[in-house]
């Protein structure tokens, strides 16, 4: 297919059009929501139009460097397009709920595209250069969102999320050449499906080091702990669309990578012997981050936490390696960004209207706008993965398919396999997050309303349909699984 | 078709007919530069129709002619071109300090010697005899010497000047001492030759000769800026006028770089000199990484920011020095870097002359609120920035992916290690101005900031590049092939 004639091109040109025509002087919320509304029809197009289980669709590729097998290629798979509608909804979503701020306003939706685009152009990317090149795109307009319109301590966010970043994506990047030095001269490539491929045949022949290199870098840019620290305070800083954008979308590049190139790629003998370190440093995001999260006194913070704790699920569906596992990991993976999206959409709009989200300063906010009580309700259930949403669906899914793997080694214990006990840990998550949840609904929407919140308006029509339609869609695939996993399924 | 060496001759006669009209004639100084800028010009276009090298030059051994030395000669031109330019937005600040029998006193030697030091840098990349190396690098040091010093009512740019003479005069003591040893030890001066000796020599001489050329790095270390040798180069970048700190750092720095990959060539040939020099390059790059990217950190003025980032550089193109066996892509990585280097540190420098002329500072607190006062400006300033500190979709950013591709193909696993801190706090320093122009207020009563129309259009030129090499680096790798 030519280059020019691909769908796939258009989703990532379409938002940097849009900040294009931001940046010349178009009015910037009309023209942003007009290109994410857009880019969100042509992401449905694709996904309709995308034969599923064939490998990768709608392939077009130009040749950047030929010596080095340097190519630009894009295409998408089942996966890739599941990951594309994600972001396009997202995008929209975010876009919709941002208030235009009152200083540089263009600048604000530019980096709100950008990011978009950059996550676009990873999903839609078959090539592995490709795909880390346009995932760094979104990091300048990270730092720039955090640091010029963030609140609470958004200078220390955003140098953090930055500098943390910049390390992560530089240890992935020489994971990448690591990887790609290990095929033969002759025919090396950056082509993931090739990868993969020649990995099945034998020719590509990894080393220990490589996996290392890329389970770190992917394990940043993913929150994995002990790496997590960037996380909470970015997204507690960040202003609500950023932060939908960032955990919902772009932070999903780390786990997608890690199913791009390394499941399938790395052989059992060297994914084995690292198993029990990278199940430990799991149960920390599950445990040692859950608890942190129960000790969080204000509601950004504490969705930063829980956002990285959920992480930890996802890397236990990719590690217990089976396809039972791995596939509920993708399924975590839109339905953890579509709640997570709702979530920060919501805390953005008390934000707005209270200007602080200290628990202490809250309180009774369901008696004051029941609707907005409603929805964050809905959210904060779809997130601790309540029966009926995606997101348990994707945990059940995760819980079996790692209790189903790994062998009773000399590392088992009483009969149990190292995977079977980081379940049983793991399973302890979910009472976790119903804690924290649960209180931290209690504190926001329950009890005495403070005097000075008795006159908060409801939530607004915009902000209403957009957490609507993303909870409508955890509903959708909640009920019908099937319906996601026929794009995501991982052989 | 034209004779390779001519394009020196045409060079260094553009210099002197440039000097005598503004000795003997009262036309206004910018017209020189001007002339000189077409000139160059002109040159650069001729680079594309050279005959080959006459054979008897060939086999003198000591001018050679490859892809990669014209490589350079192009590069070398194009950054004279854009110092001239630089230099004529600057004059305005440059006149301020020089002390004024008649108006634009001092402004045409200014602008002529570029043109010179350009002539022997041109030479030095295709030198391939020590006595060559060392006559061209004479004219190149002497050049700069008077450039650095010019602006003779400004105590730093005198400072500055001082300084980069008594190093520069130590760095050529240790050239021609380095020399002597191995001239002394294989007869001859020749690099073409001395790859058929060098295997000859006996083993009890090869400390010797290894002396010789450890004296010779030395002297280049200071050229090239690496660390430990570093030490002049904050305040020479800090005192000299700011388009000769762009000239310095980029045209002085690859000329470098070529002679010591030309210089090392043929002993890398001999596996007992490879391994030491491989030794000696992965340390000097670890030290030049962390040294040039730590001090880095907390500068706040911008000009002695750069120079640190300057050093910094040289530590990633010493990675590739320190790779050029593992690795074929090694030398074109150097190269590529180089050419990077260029666009992005010009477009940087020009930014900084553009806002120093108006704010009277090169500090990062005179950039605040950039984005406010002149868009343009603080577009074409972050994208340099973003492109010195590797993002990507700049041409930065395939700089270093070639470097440290070739460093992983050569296993220089310590190299690539401390590459990931370093890159982290390259971030950090280079976002540093970032800030200042987007997060920051502008100061009260700023007035926005107007760049002239041939300003915009250097900026996009220079944008252009980046941006579309950062996509579409073949073009560059063509030049090298």
């Amino acid at each position: 297919m030519s280059l020019l004639q691909n769908p796939l091109l258009y989703l990532i040109l379409l938002p940097v059009v849009g900040a294009v025509l931001v940046m010349a002087g178009f009015d910037a919320r009309r023209t942003s929501i007009a290109a994410a509304a857009l880019n969100f029809l042509l992401s449905l197009y694709v996904a309709c139009s995308t034969p599923l289980k064939a490998g990768f669709q709608w392939v077009s590729s130009v040749p950047v460097v030929p010596d080095l097998g340097l190519n630009f290629t894009l295409g998408a798979d089942g996966l890739s397009v599941a990951m594309l509608v994600l972001a396009t909804v997202v995008t929209l979503a975010a876009v919709c709920v941002a208030r235009t701020p009152e200083n540089h306003a263009s600048w604000f939706y530019v980096s709100l595209l950008f990011i978009s685009a950059g996550a676009i152009g990873a999903f839609a990317s078959v090539d592995a250069f490709f795909f880390y090149m346009f995932h760094e795109l979104a990091l300048i307009p990270t730092f720039l969102l955090i640091g010029i319109w963030g609140s609470g301590n958004r200078q220390a966010a955003a140098w953090k999320i930055t500098v943390y970043l910049a390390f992560g994506s530089f240890v992935l990047l020489i994971g990448i050449i690591g990887l790609y030095l290990s095929m033969p001269a002759n025919s090396r490539t950056f082509d993931m499906g090739l990868i993969a491929e020649a990995a099945r045949t034998g020719a590509l022949t990894p080393s220990w080091i490589v996996y290392l290199l890329l389970f770190v870098g992917f394990g940043i840019l993913v929150s994995l702990f002990p790496f997590h620290t960037w996380a909470p305070q970015a997204y507690a800083s960040a202003p609500a669309p950023a932060a939908m954008l960032h955990a919902g979308v772009l932070k999903k590049f780390g786990l997608y990578g890690i199913l791009r190139l390394v499941t399938p790629v790395f052989p059992a003998h060297i994914v084995e012997p690292l198993n029990n370190i990278l199940l430990v440093l799991l149960v920390g995001n599950i445990l040692y981050v859950g608890l942190v999260t129960i000790a969080q006194r204000k509601l950004d913070l504490m969705l930063g936490y829980s956002s990285v704790m959920h992480m930890g699920y996802i890397f236990l569906g990719i590690l217990s390696w089976n396809s039972l596992g791995l596939t509920g990991a993708a399924l975590m993976l839109v339905a953890h960004g579509l709640s997570i999206a709702a979530l920060f959409a919501l805390s953005g709009e008390i934000r707005e209207r209270t200007g602080t989200l200290e628990f202490r300063d809250l309180g009774g906010l369901a008696r004051v706008m029941p609707k907005f009580g409603l929805l964050f309700g809905f959210a904060a259930m779809a997130s601790l993965g309540l029966p009926g949403f995606a997101n348990f669906a994707g945990e059940l899914m995760v819980f079996f398919g790692a209790f189903s793997s790994g062998h009773a080694t000399l590392t088992s214990f009483f009969g149990f396999t190292n995977f079977q006990i980081a379940t049983f840990v793991a399973v302890w998550g979910v009472v976790i997050s119903a804690v924290y949840m649960l209180r931290a609904y209690r504190r926001v929407f329950f009890g005495p309303v403070p005097e000075r919140w008795k006159s908060l308006p409801e939530i607004t029509p915009v902000a209403k349909y957009c957490v609507i339609g993303l909870l409508l869609l955890l509903l959708i695939v909640g009920f019908y699984p099937q319906l996601l996993v026929n794009y995501v399924f991982q052989p | 078709m034209i004779v390779p060496y001519f394009l020196e001759g045409f060079v260094v006669i553009l210099g002197i007919v440039l000097l005598m009209t503004d000795a003997f004639s009262k036309i206004d100084k910018n017209i020189v530069a001007w002339t000189a800028v077409v000139w160059l010009g002109l040159i650069f276009a001729a680079t594309f129709f050279l005959a080959p090298l006459p054979e008897a030059w060939a086999d003198s051994g000591f001018y050679v002619l490859d892809s990669y030395s014209l490589f350079f000669k192009r590069f070398l031109l194009l950054a004279t071109i854009l110092t001239l330019i630089l230099s004529i937005d600057y004059g305005s600040v440059f006149l301020r300090y020089v002390p004024s029998a008649a108006p634009q006193a001092g402004l045409g030697e200014f602008f002529t010697l570029p043109v010179f030091a350009c002539a022997g840098l041109m030479w030095m990349v295709s030198s391939a005899d020590f006595i060559m190396i060392f006559v061209s690098l004479e004219l190149v040091t002497i050049s700069f010497y008077v450039l650095v010093a010019s602006m003779r009512n400004n105590l730093s740019s005198l400072e500055a000047g001082v300084k980069y003479l008594i190093l520069g005069a130590l760095s050529t003591g240790f050239l021609v001492y380095g020399i002597t040893w191995v001239f002394g030890l294989t007869n001859q001066t020749s690099l073409l030759k001395l790859a058929d000796v060098l295997p000859l020599v006996q083993e009890g001489y090869h400390s010797a000769v290894l002396f010789g050329l450890g004296l010779i790095i030395v002297a280049l270390g200071f050229k090239i800026a690496a660390v430990p040798f570093q030490f002049w180069v904050p305040d020479v970048y800090q005192g000299a006028p700011t388009p000769i700190t762009a000239y310095l750092s980029v045209a002085s720095k690859a000329a470098g770089f070529v002679v010591l990959l030309r210089v090392l060539g043929p002993f890398l040939e001999v596996p007992f000199f490879r391994d030491k020099i491989i030794g000696i390059f992965t340390i000097l790059a670890a030290v030049t990484l962390i040294l040039g990217n730590l001090a880095a950190l907390p500068q706040s003025n911008l000009k002695r920011l750069l120079a640190y980032s300057s050093v910094a550089h040289a530590g990633y193109l010493l990675v590739g020095v320190a790779s050029i066996t593992g690795s074929a892509l090694a030398a074109d990585a150097i190269a590529f870097y180089l050419g990077g280097y260029l666009v992005m540190t010009f477009l940087s420098f020009f930014v900084l002359v553009n806002v120093s002329k108006v704010m009277g500072g090169d500090d990062i607190v005179n950039f605040n609120g950039l984005a406010r006062r002149s868009p343009i400006l603080a577009g074409a300033m972050l994208l340099s920035m973003l492109s010195l500190a590797g993002m990507p979709f700049t041409i930065g950013f395939f700089g270093k992916f070639f470097i440290f591709q070739s460093a992983m193909e050569s296993r220089q696993y310590l190299l690539v290690v401390i590459g990931f801190v370093t890159v982290a706090c390259g971030f950090y320093y280079y976002l540093k101005v970032v800030r200042a122009m987007y997060w920051q207020p502008a100061p009260e009563g700023s007035s926005p900031i107007v760049v002239t129309v041939s300003g915009k259009l250097l900026i996009g030129i220079l944008s252009f590049a980046i941006i579309f090499f950062g996509i579409f680096p073949q073009p560059i790798l063509n030049l090298l092939r």
